[in-house]
């Protein structure tokens, strides 16, 4: 076994352990901080696929601002620990899981062709410089269609926080 | 290649020692300022053998050892496991986020090449950001592990201080980032040699003063110290996020603390004081405009560089310590007015103005 695939097998078994931790925790606080580990975790998977600009925005962006906000609304309104489930909801939640599975399977298996038309990733892949040019050129009507997006949320907000004054 | 390893983990070394280092004796300097501001002796009491250093000796090694000696106290309804992760989350971050500044341009030892930084990441500002805003967690979870009002308060006011000025913060060094066109650091710290005119280094506080400011006035919201020490706040809330922390576990917030102070300081020169640069100083020694060159070694120019990398970086670290001990302390609505109604617009502002001098002046990048 080569060493990038041990680095891989012990951050993708870390990912995974963090990511269960995140839906059975009970207490909110632990649930939060164990997804804080798996955004973490996935961001270091970038970097060793040399996508350092993705892996460094996935950690600010994601367990640095995104998870902050979660934590300061946790905190403000203290929930205690979250009530078991019943013993149904365990049942078919675990069949959508399974049925999510064979979905997906096919999928991750193909992963190690290219699509017919694609060429492999070059060198300067995963650059800021590269991510820049097909964000503000190929990609730059949809980069902008999500900005506005988010604009309509802020000010959908901003409205709904007016109203209750 | 064993060679090669032995290099990287070397500087790691020296960087991280440096960092935890000047920690220590930044804890002293602060004893020993705040006694000069408000006229006092300081810290002159413990002595080893008779020999007190000017309370140097004992603060370097006294403290910590009182510190680790103290009980270790968790608030008995408080979270066990949070309560010891917090001090962790809050001076990981502080340390590691050094690795990206460099400090000294290049070092040719023995047929070798040596790039005086420590880790050569593409998007080395980025990172800095992303650990800066990691730091947030020692804070929050400290804060809510402790089970306690004050320290909730503390948590909370931390983390809306925090993500409030990062967004400052980034956006004011857009400039800097457009000018010399590279998000790596050392990239920045070269392109800050060139000269203007033929005598005025390319630094990025003659290019971007107003950047300067904004990123100077964010970067000690930051490290959450006064005027901006919302956090902790003694008058108010006793002491903020870490008032159930005693011993080793408080010592480790300070360590953060003084750590992220270093940081700032390293930032602050790498991006506005020409990093390591000596004015006129090139790889081969130093061209004076106007009066002639005067040719040194290698090894002495690369000592040259690392000597006034340190001596920059330690004026900043003495310029916080000034502001601490002689401004009063913000209030919260004053704290988030000057973030988001000054800062955030004066930082748009200069990047625009920024953007129209590059495509006007087309002057951009300013590589060597």
């Amino acid at each position: 076994m080569t060493s990038p695939m041990i680095l891989f097998l012990i951050l993708a078994g870390l990912s995974i352990v963090f990511s269960l931790l995140v839906v059975f925790q009970r207490n909110v606080v632990y649930s939060a901080m164990a997804l804080v580990a798996t955004l973490f975790l996935i961001a270091v998977l970038f970097l060793t696929l040399e996508a350092a600009m993705v892996g460094i925005l996935q950690i600010l962006v994601y367990a640095g601002a995104i998870m902050v906000l979660f934590l300061f609304v946790i905190m403000l309104l203290n929930p205690g620990l979250l009530e078991g489930r019943s013993i149904a909801w365990w049942i078919l939640g675990s069949l959508a899981a399974v049925l999510l599975l064979f979905v997906l399977v096919p999928f991750l298996s193909d992963s190690g062709r290219l699509l017919p038309g694609q060429a492999p990733a070059g060198g300067s892949f995963g650059s800021p410089e590269s991510l820049a040019q097909s964000l503000f050129t190929d990609f730059v009507l949809p980069f902008e269609i999500a900005s506005v997006l988010l604009l309509v949320a802020i000010v959908g907000a901003v409205v709904l926080a007016k109203r209750e004054v | 290649m064993i060679v090669d390893i032995g290099i990287i983990a070397a500087k790691a070394l020296m960087v991280l020692s440096m960092v935890l280092n000047l920690a220590g004796v930044l804890g002293w300097i602060e004893r020993k300022a705040s006694a000069l501001i408000q006229n006092r002796i300081g810290a002159n009491r413990a002595s080893i053998f008779g020999f007190a250093g000017l309370g140097l000796v004992n603060t370097l090694i006294a403290d910590p050892i009182k510190f680790l000696t103290k009980e270790d106290f968790i608030p008995p309804k408080g979270d066990r496991l949070l309560h010891t992760l917090a001090p962790c989350l809050a001076l990981f971050p502080a340390l590691v986020a050094f690795a990206v500044i460099p400090f000294g341009d290049i070092l040719v030892l023995a047929d070798r090449t040596i790039n005086l930084q420590v880790a050569n990441l593409n998007v080395g500002i980025l990172y800095i950001f992303s650990m800066a805003s990691l730091s947030v967690y020692g804070i929050v979870i400290g804060a809510w592990a402790s089970n306690n009002k004050f320290s909730l308060l503390g948590g909370v006011r931390g983390s809306a201080q925090m993500i409030s000025y990062e967004i400052a913060m980034g956006l004011s060094v857009m400039g800097i980032l457009m000018i010399y066109g590279t998000l790596e650091l050392q990239e920045i710290a070269r392109a800050q040699g060139n000269l203007l005119w033929g005598w005025l280094p390319a630094w990025g506080i003659f290019l971007q003063p107003v950047a300067f400011l904004l990123f100077f006035t964010a970067a000690v919201a930051e490290t959450k110290r006064i005027p901006f020490d919302l956090p902790e706040a003694e008058s108010e809330i006793v002491a903020g996020y870490h008032v159930e922390y005693s011993g080793g576990k408080f010592l480790m917030f300070f360590a953060g603390e003084f750590a992220e102070i270093v940081t700032a300081a390293g930032l602050i020169t790498t991006l506005f004081f020409g990093g390591w640069q000596v004015p006129f100083l090139m790889r081969d020694g130093f061209h004076f405009p106007w009066v002639g060159n005067l040719f040194l070694p290698q090894l002495v120019v690369a000592l040259l560089q690392v000597g006034a990398f340190t001596l920059k970086v330690l004026f900043f670290c003495w310029l916080q310590i000034l502001l601490r001990w002689s401004l009063p302390r913000f209030r919260y609505d004053q704290v988030m007015r000057l973030g988001w109604k000054m800062l955030l617009p004066l930082a748009l502002l200069n990047v625009m103005v920024t953007a129209v001098l590059i495509v006007a002046w087309q002057s951009a990048p300013l590589k060597p």
